[in-house]
């Protein structure tokens, strides 16, 4: 079954990138529909009924945080697309920006005007120098041609849109951390409440939303929310951007409908084409590096044996027991010979690395977290270290003042749940560790 | 007014007020501790996760529990909410787990750093912590630096409350102070290392809830608990006047702003009331204060003695 493309329909049509060849594709028809055609709160209810939810990672309703926004009088209220992509795993926003800008600034204009936002920025991770440009020469385009600044299609209504580049830490994807950088100020996130629908960027109503979210609303809008909710299943509506890597056949950024067997995109020549080198999967990280780790036999079914779909409920089925998260649809997968000890300390360095300091559990504890791990790895373990590793993430997560808390915490704690046998080894075997792979189920012989 | 109840006992108070101050109000030991909260310094409060509760009941509205456990000095009270403190052994678990992280990278340097007897890290890993380390890996450590003539940033043993960057922004005029780096890396710095020169600045000294900021007049003179702490008071054209002498005899070791139960200064000192005038005629000595003494130090030591004898040793 080919996929029903929603955003990458035409990806690939060259010159894409240009305000021409986008507009001849059909390019801001959406902006004309809801400017001319629905009142901002008509624009709304259509996102809502859509059943699009958040492709950042937590998966909330968009057309409900929208309808969250505080409308005070005479306050200017903003929109803030989250193009910080710095998760682990995860570079699907980089692909639709810097393959179809036209795309995002389409869906920018669209929710602006569904806010009623006179200013929106597109906050984008500093390591995306070029697409900044990119961005930048779009939205100079879509100036041009009449799509932004004043009174736009003689509608009234007016609006301009500004990219703001960050410095490089993930940190300032967390929302309320993004509002703080962009006001120019250290990028720690903020303690809530207050929720930035009623005070964010300098104290004004704002929403944050992925950039998927955003470039979903301009076919939502053109094509009808039926249209879109009739692709996925239940409440998993619409289409994801799956960025798949590690040991694949075919890693890339894949547009799913969502709903599509997990099995189908490990396996299928459409999306990852099966394990390289025709060895076994061994465990998936499917939704960015925060989200739980689940072997093989989890990932393709539940505990209760139903196929595992890639949808928001299928994956979480289970709980953390037995499940994990689509989060941002950063798909990392691992073969038989990849040293899942070596992973989770890779991961808990990324935290560390990462924590903006400022609550105690996670400053200290992604540290120690890692140092623990950096040990084990290194044939200097003991037996108590595991079960000290279980503990220090039981006791950072949810005692944080932001998520990247319990980001740090997952990772970890569903290893050890998973591949304990693999923890321990690395301790009976401090020597042997460090010449091979525990493999599968400590059979296979790959030499590091 | 709305009511709240905490550990059971019920108290009525401003709409907006924060858990932690109805605590207060209520006091006592279901008071939660509070490292990085300072009731007069603008957005301090919800970092070092020691005041956590449990709500059990959000409101009289919305019965429910909250799902997570959350920071009683920045959540604010609803009508008929129940909160739980020393009540819920959750909370003291987290508590416990609190402590141990700002412990395991903080040197244990007691003997020697002026702090001790007066510091609130003291104090919470005396009641909340474990006799026992579990962290066995190398303890991350700074380049001491002075900051200024008067003030010695020791950032090994800062927890990262963040009050005197607080201090610094809301009290004294050009901000030279701030935060560097991120994660546990992160550190107080006065940016390249430029010296804090205004007449406020001695005021961060008390706001440290440890020994990361200390007074370079009185360094090594004498552990906090020979001292009469006296309060004092003289003519000032810059701030109130009103401090805290601390005395040995007839003489002035050091002067504090006035602190209340909580450690907190109520009116902030200059630098020339406290560093310069260390002389008992510069003083008008209005009697002893009663210092709330929980630290781990007192504990065994300094009853109170009958007639609370002002220059004698005693706890006051
Ligand atoms: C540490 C951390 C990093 C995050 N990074 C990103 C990011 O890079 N991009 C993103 O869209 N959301 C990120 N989020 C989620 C955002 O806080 C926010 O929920 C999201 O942008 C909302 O958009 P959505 O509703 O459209 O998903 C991050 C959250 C945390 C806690
Ligand atoms: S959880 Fe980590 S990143 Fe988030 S506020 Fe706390 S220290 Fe900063
Ligand atoms: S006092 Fe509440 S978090 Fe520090």
């Amino acid at each position: 079954m080919a996929t029903r493309k929603i955003l990458l329909a035409n990806d690939h049509i060259p010159g894409i990138q240009t305000y021409e060849v986008y507009r001849r594709q059909g390019g801001y028809r959406s902006v004309e529909k809801a400017l001319k055609n629905m009142s901002p709160d008509d624009v709304v209810e259509e996102v809502k009924r859509s059943g699009l939810r958040g492709r950042g990672g937590a998966g909330f309703p968009t057309g409900m945080k929208w309808s969250f926004l505080a409308k005070p009088e005479g306050v200017p209220r903003y929109l803030l697309c989250n193009a910080d992509e710095s998760e682990p795993g995860t570079f699907k926003d980089r692909y639709l920006m810097e393959r179809i800008p036209h795309l995002l600034v389409e869906g920018m204009i669209c929710a602006s005007y569904a806010l009623g936002c006179r200013a929106s920025y597109i906050y984008i991770r500093g390591e995306y120098k070029w697409i900044v440009k990119i961005l930048e020469r779009a939205i100079e385009e879509a100036y041009a041609n009449g799509w932004l600044g004043e009174n736009i299609l003689g509608s009234g209504y007016s609006l301009d849109l500004y990219v703001a580049p960050g410095a490089g830490a993930y940190i300032c994807g967390e929302e309320t951390a993004l509002i703080e950088s962009l006001e120019g100020k250290r990028g720690n996130p903020r303690i809530k409440p207050p929720f930035p629908a009623l005070k964010g960027l300098w104290d004004c109503p704002t929403v944050v939303n992925n950039v998927e979210s955003i470039c979903a609303v301009a076919p939502v809008i053109n094509d009808g929310a039926e249209a879109y909710a009739a692709v996925g299943v239940g409440k998993s509506t619409g289409t994801k951007l799956i960025s798949a890597c590690g040991n694949i056949n075919n890693p890339g950024v894949y547009e799913i409908e969502l709903g599509l067997p997990v099995e189908e995109f490990i396996y299928s020549d459409e999306y990852c084409g099966g394990i390289k080198n025709g060895k076994q999967l061994k465990a998936v990280v499917p939704g960015g590096s925060s989200v739980p780790i689940l072997p093989a036999q989890l990932i393709l079914k539940t505990a209760n044996g139903e196929n595992r779909l890639l949808t928001y409920e299928s994956l979480a089925d289970g709980g953390f027991q037995s499940g994990s998260m689509l989060g941002s649809g950063g798909f990392i997968v691992y073969d038989e010979d990849q040293c899942i000890v070596r992973n989770t300390w890779n991961f808990s360095r990324f935290y560390h690395h990462e924590s903006c300091g400022q609550c105690s559990p996670c400053r200290e504890g992604t540290g120690w977290m890692e140092k623990v791990l950096h040990r084990l790895e290194h044939g200097h373990g003991r037996m108590q270290d595991v079960d000290l590793l279980v503990d220090i993430a039981s006791k950072i997560e949810g005692n944080t003042i932001c998520p990247l808390g319990d980001a740090a915490a997952w990772p970890v704690a569903s290893a050890i749940r998973h591949f304990r046998d693999e923890f321990e080894w690395h301790v009976r075997e401090p020597q042997l560790s460090q010449q091979r792979n525990y493999g599968l189920a400590g059979q296979t012989l790959a030499t590091v | 007014m709305v009511k709240v109840k905490i550990d059971g006992f019920e108290i009525e108070v401003e709409p907006g007020s924060t858990i932690l101050q109805a605590a207060r109000k209520i006091g006592g030991d279901i008071v939660p501790p509070a490292m990085c909260y300072y009731s007069s310094l603008k957005g301090s409060g919800g970092k070092c996760r020691t005041c956590l509760v449990k709500v059990a009941k959000s409101s009289e509205k919305d019965p429910r529990p909250m799902p997570k456990l959350v920071a009683s000095c920045s959540t604010p009270v609803q009508d008929g909410m129940e909160v739980e403190n020393i009540t819920n052994p959750g909370v003291l678990e987290a508590r416990k787990a609190v402590v141990e992280f700002l412990l395991i990278n903080h040197p244990l340097d007691c003997p020697v750093c002026d702090q001790a007897g007066e510091c609130k890290l003291q104090d919470l890993a005396f009641e909340h912590g474990s006799s026992l380390t579990r962290y066995e890996e190398e303890r991350r450590t700074f380049d001491k630096i002075d900051i200024g003539p008067y003030i010695q940033l020791h950032m090994n043993r800062c927890i990262l409350c963040y009050r005197c960057v607080y201090t610094a922004d809301q009290l004294t005029d050009g901000r030279v102070h701030g935060v560097l780096n991120r994660g546990d890396a992160a550190e107080i710095g006065t940016y390249i290392e430029n010296s804090i020169e205004n007449d406020m600045s001695g005021n961060m000294i008390d706001v440290c809830p440890v020994g990361a900021l200390t007074d370079k007049t009185f360094r090594f003179k004498s552990r906090v608990w020979f001292l009469n702490p006296m309060d004092a008071h003289r003519d000032c054209d810059c701030c109130s006047g009103k401090a805290t002498v601390w005395m040995f005899g007839n003489e002035i070791y050091r002067v504090t702003a006035r602190k209340d139960e909580y450690g907190e200064v109520a009116e902030f000192i200059c630098n020339t009331c406290r560093f310069e005038k260390k002389d008992t005629a510069d003083w008008v000595i209005e009697g002893p204060r009663h210092i709330e003494r929980t630290s781990v130090i007192s504990q065994n030591h300094y009853e109170k003695t009958a007639g609370d004898v002002p220059g004698t040793m005693q706890d006051n």
